[in-house]
């Protein structure tokens, strides 16, 4: 079968990452160690395991992370090659009792998929992002599907899930709206894990999918008094406006908004150019990740505020000091597992199902590629914010013959 | 040999192009066959004796008040305001008028002892003038025999121990005036009425007051019934002043007011040409014009600006009046006219205008987006006494880079409002009840009005009602060469071209238009029969 397969090819690794830096994210897949291949399918890891075709894989900032060769060097002894890609895949389940049946994978490797009787405390509580074992057990190491060398991924024409991993998506659905699952079970999981959000001034930085998302979340789940978002494109400026936010800037505005929504006073104190707030936001959503939006969020949030990592970060150099003097919390918001709701636990690939519904977020795909056209894909995906575009996707459907679920054409 | 009166030309084939203000530039604007175009009278004749025209009238007072010397006794309190940076425009060659009055009443009160005087620039919530500016208004004497003493003050309408509180108008306004002011002996106003809007009881009712005074008259209702700011029996605006004004008497605050009128000799020998009427340039200003504008090409904006504001006018006092308040207005009023009004027959479907680098608010600083609209349809479109130039429904054109760029020292909510206000909404009434009082009370913008040289936090609101007569009357406004998304962001259309927006324009107002230009500054008063 056809599968992207990312090799540890440690020179087209640099590669990638120096035509990334000159050209721009998405530029180094030509060199890099993404390859399209004719592999054999992944053996089945055990009983519990099913076999997927996948409809619709989307590409993930994380990702694009990789193939640009910025990711953490923390993620080494986590992940294992070579792995197939996609880890945000819709795709018809092939033999055994659900066969046919049209699912969305969880791809967290947890305790469940590892074989491990009974699990680690966090599992136990269905904190599955938090699994202590995702490197040990029956399976390579491998934080998720998509990172794993035994289970493939969603950018190929197969892949193995366990069946704690899948959720299966109702008829009414769209394939492009079941795509957006897992994604927006992210941003949920993020605008549940701060405690401070609740009525709060939270300002959302980046408005690509997981900050569009992540407003989405937070209006369907929080209420914040007011939400701010940070948005460079037109198009994600639109979105943010239908998706709740209160406002929306632009980049070069963060500072003057959060300070005229909080009635912050600002230094420098002569008034010339703001360099950070003195009040602040309660919680900044950074969906970004990079050095620049860290920093960004530091000015911005008041003291003993809070702010939470959404955004896949890499290394990142930033001054702390404002970190320290003003008691602010920086948390990360991993994946997802299982959320407390007014109306008790919740699966959060649930309540991700929900929103997605309820909000049409299928909408935010913009664009399908079919596997071939994998360097175009991941260019545009890199690029969707400036080309207007929100979550770009490869397209499996056709190559097997199935009917086109979707509402979207090749671009 | 007498200044001639101002003129409406009718524009023909052998008409040579007009001349628009562009900022800090110009173009040169070939108007369709039938156009008028309003040009303003001549500057008139300067007093030959400043001085002793001062002098004059501090002991020939209008109205019921006493000649100055005998008001002034030993052991009172004295405290003199004056109108800050944003009079006269562009600022004059020194000596600056201010400079010239405030020296006649301190030489007057130190001969009749008077110790105790205090100056005070009436800021109202405008911007606090550096040392530089206050310099240049006062004069070194005066600045330095005042400043390093802490008695010369600039007004701080957000320094509640600094305000009192004096009643109420029959109509329920708060009159809260400077402390300082409110309780001397006498409080002498010194006044550059530069145009009709100017002076009388606005002077001290809103030039020393605080918002919670202001907001009585600078809101959206009042400015919408205001036709024309220029016609203070026309202008709520000036109805509520002078119940202010009666409040401030009858509280027991003796005012003695000073007004003066320059003329309109407002640009130095190396630009002459943009006082000239242009069938009447000759070589020397054909030149100025050509080499001025080449320049100008190349110059940076920064550049540019810095140039233009440091023009100092050649302004000259053409008249003093001093005393009681009503009075002495309305002799102000009358050689303003006779200065500045041009009678025009009838209204036109499209009003074009040239907008100059300047504005009452951003002297020394940059013309920013929401000072455009004011400066074209706050200030411009209401240069009118009876009927707007402008019909009801009709379209004004006016031109400006309208750089999408701000004094984040002077305009600093200004940003904001630009961001924030206009990117949500335009609409007036909207504007004032769901953001005025937000940004009226930040903290940040009082601090920097207090501590730095920042406008007050409510002031681009004013702006921007300054413009609702304008807004509300008219169905389009076109920005010939403006920045396009800023000119959007105000609600406005932009075009590239005078004939684009006057295509644009037909699309309203019909085939055919009558088109009227205003060309100014130098200042005119359209008199619309």
């Amino acid at each position: 079968m056809k599968a992207l397969v990312f090799e540890r090819q440690l020179a087209r690794f640099a590669a990638s990452r120096l035509a990334a830096d000159l050209a721009g994210s998405g530029h180094g897949v030509g060199v890099g160690p993404l390859e399209l291949l004719e592999v054999e399918p992944p053996a089945l890891p055990g009983e519990d395991w099913v076999r997927l075709e996948p409809r619709l894989a989307g590409i993930c900032g994380s990702d694009l992370a990789t193939l640009d060769g910025r990711s953490s060097r923390y993620f080494e002894h986590i992940v294992s090659f070579p792995f197939v890609p996609g880890h945000e895949v819709v795709a018809d389940v092939k033999g055994g009792l659900r066969e046919g049946e049209r699912v969305v994978v969880e791809p967290v490797l947890s305790c469940a998929a590892r074989g491990f009787d009974p699990p680690c405390d966090p599992c136990g509580r269905g904190e599955r992002g938090r699994c202590e074992r995702i490197a040990f057990g029956a399976l390579s190491a491998g934080l998720q599907i998509g990172y794993c060398a035994d289970t493939g991924g969603g950018w190929s024409a197969g892949l193995v899930a366990h069946e704690s991993q899948l959720l299966t998506v109702s008829g009414e659905m769209s394939d492009e709206a079941a795509v957006m699952i897992e994604p927006a079970a992210c941003a949920i999981h993020a605008a549940l894990v701060s405690e401070r959000a609740p009525s709060a001034k939270v300002l959302v930085l980046g408005a690509g999918t997981l900050g569009l998302l992540t407003i989405a979340a937070l209006r369907a789940h929080v209420s914040p008094a007011v939400l701010v978002v940070v948005a460079k494109y037109p198009e994600q400026r639109r979105w943010a406006d239908r998706l709740g936010a209160d406002y929306v800037v632009g980049p070069g505005e963060t500072l003057r908004a959060a300070r005229r929504l909080t009635s912050s006073l600002a230094l420098p104190a002569d008034g010339r150019e703001i360099a950070r707030v003195t009040g602040g936001v309660d919680v900044v959503f950074d969906c970004v990740g990079s050095a620049d939006s860290l920093e960004s969020s530091l000015s911005v949030v008041r003291p003993g505020g809070e702010i939470v990592l959404v955004g896949m970060p890499g290394p990142v150099k930033i001054d702390l000091a404002p970190l320290w003097q003003r008691e602010v919390v920086l948390r990360g918001a991993y994946a997802y597992g299982t959320e407390q709701t007014p109306a008790g636990p919740r699966r959060t690939f649930e309540l991700a199902a929900e929103l997605v519904a309820s909000r049409d977020l299928g909408e935010l795909v913009s664009a399908a590629y079919p596997l071939e056209r994998y360097e175009e894909a991941i260019a545009h995906a890199a690029a969707a914010g400036r080309r207007g575009a929100v979550k770009v996707v490869f397209d499996l459907r056709r190559r097997a013959g199935r009917q086109l679920g979707g509402k979207k054409e090749n671009r | 040999m007498s200044p001639r009166p101002g003129v409406v030309l009718e524009v023909d084939r052998s008409t040579p192009p007009t001349l628009f203000w562009y900022g800090e530039g110009f173009r040169l604007e070939k108007l369709p066959v039938g156009s008028r175009v309003i040009y303003p009278p001549e500057p008139v004749a300067a007093l030959a004796d400043p001085e002793g025209a001062i002098r004059h009238a501090l002991e020939n007072p209008l109205g019921d008040s006493a000649p100055l010397s005998s008001l002034l006794t030993p052991g009172m309190k004295l405290t003199i305001a004056f109108d800050d940076v944003s009079l006269p425009l562009p600022p004059m060659r020194a000596p600056d008028i201010r400079q010239r009055v405030i020296e006649a009443v301190l030489e007057m009160a130190a001969q009749k002892g008077v110790d105790d005087v205090e100056l005070v620039a009436a800021l109202a919530l405008h911007r606090r003038m550096t040392d530089e500016e206050l310099r240049h208004a006062l004069g070194e004497r005066v600045f330095n025999a005042f400043a390093p003493y802490g008695l010369l003050r600039q007004h701080d309408a957000e320094d509640p121990s600094n305000l009192v509180h004096l009643g109420l108008t029959e109509e329920g306004e708060d009159v809260e005036l400077n402390k300082r002011a409110a309780e001397s002996d006498l409080l002498v106003y010194v006044n550059i009425n530069l145009v009709a809007m100017d002076g009388g009881h606005k002077s001290v009712a809103t030039g020393l007051s605080s918002y919670k005074s202001l907001r009585h008259h600078h809101n959206v209702r009042t400015m919408q019934h205001s036709r024309s700011f220029m016609d203070m029996h026309r202008s709520e605006l000036h109805s509520s002043n002078w119940r202010m004004g009666k409040v401030i008497a009858e509280a027991g605050v003796k005012v003695f007011q000073i007004e003066t009128t320059l003329n309109t000799d407002t640009f130095p020998q190396q630009f002459r040409f943009l006082q000239r009427r242009e069938w009447e340039w000759n070589l020397a200003d054909r030149s100025a014009f050509l080499a001025s504008s080449k320049a100008l090409e190349k110059t940076p904006p920064e550049i540019a600006r810095k140039i233009f504001h440091s023009i100092r006018a050649p302004h000259a006092l053409a008249s003093v009046q001093a005393g009681e308040v009503g009075p002495v207005h309305v002799r102000t009023l009358e050689h303003v006219h006779r200065q500045q009004l041009v009678t025009v027959e009838g209204q036109t479907d499209i009003l074009t205008m040239g907008l100059p680098f300047i504005s009452p608010y951003n002297v020394n600083s940059i013309m920013n987006p929401i000072l455009v609209a004011c400066l074209g349809l706050g200030y411009f479109f209401n240069l009118y006494r009876g009927r707007p130039l402008v019909r009801e429904g009709g379209v004004v054109i006016m031109s400006h880079p309208t750089p999408w760029a701000f004094n984040p020292v002077h305009h600093p909510s200004y940003i904001d409002f630009f961001e924030q206000v206009l990117a949500d909404t335009t609409d007036l009434f909207e504007i004032e009840s769901k953001y005025e009082h937000a940004f009226a009370t930040d903290p940040w913008y009082i601090h920097l009005y207090r501590t730095g040289n920042a406008y007050h936090g409510v002031h681009p609101f004013y702006m921007w009602y300054w413009c609702a007569h304008a807004l509300n009357h008219l169905s389009r406004v076109i920005v010939v060469g403006g920045d396009r998304a800023a000119v959007r962001r105000l609600g406005f259309s932009p075009a590239s071209t005078l004939s684009d927006a006057l295509e644009m324009a037909e699309d309203v107002v019909g085939r055919d238009p009558s088109i009227t230009h205003i060309h100014t500054p130098p200042l005119l008063l359209a008199d619309v029969q």
